[in-house]
């Protein structure tokens, strides 16, 4: 967990290095002719700045995102890197705040002077981030599965390439609990963007399934207690959504199967609610035989690809999706291919933009908008995709898992097309 | 659910709650009361409980009631005597001055949170019960010109949320007897009526401070270690505690003991009640209302003395 730090440099450190570093740039000037890199561009690596949750109620999701990200960086380097020149991490916290989000964003556009920023999970940091990258012209590969990308909320220089969103997701599993779990459902979700996407567009997909959503319960972020929000749960009831994040999630789910015992309603949740947390932990039994959505199933599959298998490998996951060094640290499986996939796509767009600098951005976002077909590959473990470049989002399939003998066991893939939806805004039309 | 079911589930969260906070705002008033230290730092203690109790239960190992009966002894020891240093490092250096100690526990605050942070990590972590048995409660209803018997859906504890309320229970009765019954807690009596007056007669106030912010801290993280099976271990659980405490105890009346557990019951029954009928929301913001018109009208708080 050391390497998780972030050094912060001194008040004392800081001044001497400017200091330094006014005294640098005043040497350069005096010398005329004198250019970095000289020999050749190509030696420079590429800087991509990771916004990523160290700290805060993402932390858990930050840590994996941050190990698979080295892996897939790893991966691109050993492999020759981006247009010949290696790739280069600047990682910075982003507290799980989206006032922070939007410090860093300027810290990448400013004072790292990174060519892309990348990263991040939770949706209330990409929408307070989002129109700072906007306005600084850094393009923003986002991995959070919120809808406020293919929404038009956002602009030109944000895509989500790597990750689904939760309007898809979400209507792709409808059909799914109306027809094997029942059609009267309460929904359980967080208070924020990512939650009311989930309350919106379920409830929209589940009525045109023919059922009904009975009640919608809305938890505080940072609630830590939940039995008291259950009794507003309907008695006639047939099925119980829930989502839930943050660091209380265990809480949740234990004081879920606490309050209906051995009874109560068909439970459909997604793995969010379960994410870094062991199915083995002690209260968690009540949850055989119920069901999850998964981005990415987490325990590897009878039929698991070679792809899968060398993704796992690369980051150090084992076949019960926890880390090989140690099992009790159990992996965000379902976001986390997020990071993998997208920074295997940013690569793709810049070989095709002929990526050479800052002056080329642009350019790489045209290039990302010209994507469509992702085959399922090595760079796309989780699946095949497939990109619009109209709405930033990319669309891919979705798996339903039960749990059997303590294990998620895939039941359900959708495909692509249950996915889709039309499109609610032309990026493409928006000036640079 | 129907009314009934619905009221007894209340108050049984209401209870839990009233317990661990009743513990927490305890310490909190005894440091204002003999000491008239307003320590902002005590939720840290409280979180600081908490981590203990995983760390040490994960170090244990073995059967989930040993570890967690070491935890329960050996978590607030640990705490209590990080106070007490800190008290004589810090507190004692700046004379107790109210607005320089107020400064002096925000750093306190901030150096515990982030030393929790780098050393323990931000992930929650979980702490097995040592029972955990769901108890399912039969309720009764007319039926047919009869009464007649049944469990409603989700009307049910733990037997382990029960534990946590006797247990509760049984420290307060613990800290009164040695508050009124022992020469120790004399001493703090006379200290918290008159210290100038109590050093004079030769007490030793100096050691009563630090004893005092120790078992206040201390009673904070025995309150954290009741709670850690039920929620789990965070970088960020103090901050919740620590503003359920400050309500309670300007409600109850700085530095008034029996105030402070008069308001901890009915802040904690009230949260319960009002969160399950209407909304968890609602019930912070009636319970910080409450506050404010206790400040207005009551500065005092109900229980405590007018300043002569």
């Amino acid at each position: 967990m050391t390497d998780f730090l972030n050094k912060k440099p001194s008040r004392r450190t800081v001044l001497s290095s400017i200091g330094a570093g006014a005294a640098t740039a005043t040497a350069l000037t005096a010398m005329p002719g004198f250019v970095r890199y000289a020999q050749s561009q190509s030696s420079e690596p590429i800087k991509i700045g990771f916004q990523v949750h160290r700290t805060g109620i993402g932390a858990s999701y930050g840590r994996w995102y941050n190990r698979t990200t080295e892996a897939a960086v790893k991966l691109i380097n050993d492999g020759g890197g981006i247009n010949g020149r290696p790739v280069q991490i600047v990682a910075e916290d982003d507290g799980t705040d989206p006032k922070r989000g939007a410090e860093v964003i300027e810290k990448f556009a400013n004072e790292h002077k990174t060519d892309i920023a990348f990263g991040t999970l939770f949706s209330h940091v990409v929408f307070g981030s989002a129109p700072r990258a906007g306005e600084l012209k850094l393009p923003y590969f986002v991995v959070s599965e919120g809808h406020h990308v293919a929404s038009g909320k956002l602009n030109r220089y944000t895509v989500q390439p790597g990750i689904t969103d939760v309007k898809s997701q979400v209507q792709a599993m409808a059909p799914f609990v109306a027809k094997n779990l029942g059609k009267k459902v309460t929904m359980v979700f967080p208070d924020f963007a990512f939650g009311h996407d989930h309350r919106d567009f379920f409830t929209k997909a589940i009525e045109e399934q023919g059922g009904e959503v009975l009640a919608h319960i809305a938890i505080p972020p940072r609630e830590s207690s939940f039995t008291k929000y259950m009794p507003q749960i309907p008695r006639e009831t047939e099925v119980l959504y829930h989502v839930m994040v943050g660091p209380g999630v265990l809480t949740f789910v234990k004081e879920l199967g606490e309050f209906f015992g051995s009874r109560g309603p068909k439970l459909f949740g997604f793995i969010d609610s379960l994410e870094a947390v062991d199915i083995g932990s002690s209260g968690l039994e009540f949850l055989e035989g119920s069901y999850f959505w998964e981005g990415n199933p987490r325990y590897a599959q009878e039929d698991q690809s070679e792809f899968d298998k060398a993704y796992r490998a690369a980051i150090g996951v084992d076949a019960n999706g926890a880390s090989v060094a140690d099992p009790k640290d159990v992996s965000t499986y379902a976001h986390m291919f997020g990071c993998w996939e997208t920074l295997h796509v940013v690569k793709a767009g810049m070989e095709a933009a002929s990526y050479a600098g800052t002056q080329d951005r642009a350019k790489l976002i045209e290039a990302v908008e010209a994507m469509t077909d992702m085959p399922e590959s090595l760079a796309h473990p989780q699946g095949a995709k497939r990109f619009n470049g109209k709405t930033h989002q990319v669309f891919g399939h979705q798996y339903i898992s039960q749990v059997k003998d303590g294990k998620l066991v895939r039941v359900h893939t959708t495909s692509i097309e249950d996915t889709l939806y039309p499109d609610e805004v032309d990026y493409t039309k928006m000036s640079f | 659910m129907e009314f009934g079911p619905n009221l007894i589930l209340a108050l049984i969260e209401g209870s839990v709650l009233a317990a661990v906070l009743t513990l927490t705002a305890v310490g909190l008033s005894l440091v204002f009361g003999v000491m008239r230290v307003v320590n902002v730092a005590h939720g840290e203690f409280y979180m600081l409980g908490a981590v203990l109790a995983y760390v040490i239960a994960s170090m244990i190992g073995g059967a989930p009631a040993i570890a967690f009966i070491a935890a329960l002894i050996i978590a607030p020891l640990l705490v209590g005597c990080l106070a007490a240093l800190a008290d004589i490092v810090i507190l004692k250096r700046i004379n107790y001055d109210p607005e320089n100690t107020i400064v002096a526990t925000i750093g306190i605050l901030y150096i515990i949170q982030q030393i929790t942070l780098v050393t323990f990590g931000p992930d929650a972590r979980p702490v097995e019960a040592p029972f955990n048995h769901r108890l399912s409660i039969p309720w009764f209803e007319f039926k047919d010109g009869a009464w007649e018997m049944y469990w409603p859906w989700g009307l049910g504890t733990t037997s382990y949320k029960l534990f946590v309320i006797f247990a509760a229970i049984a420290i307060m009765v613990a800290l009164w007897m040695f508050i009124s019954r022992t020469k120790a807690g004399l001493i703090m009596r006379a200290t918290q009526l008159d210290r100038d007056m109590a050093q004079s007669f030769g007490m030793p106030v100096d050691r009563v401070n630090a004893l005092v912010f120790g078992a206040g801290a201390a009673l904070a993280a025995l309150g954290a270690v009741l709670i850690v099976p039920i929620q789990q271990a965070h970088y960020q659980m103090g901050e919740e505690p620590l503003l359920l405490a400050f309500i309670v105890v300007i409600i109850g009346g700085l530095g008034s003991l029996p105030g402070t557990i008069v308001a901890a019951i009915f802040i904690g029954l009230s949260d319960g009640i009002i969160s399950i009928f209407f909304s968890p929301t609602l019930a912070k913001i009636l319970s910080t209302l409450l506050v404010a018109f206790v400040l207005i009208f009551r500065p005092q708080g109900l229980f405590g003395k007018a300043e002569r």
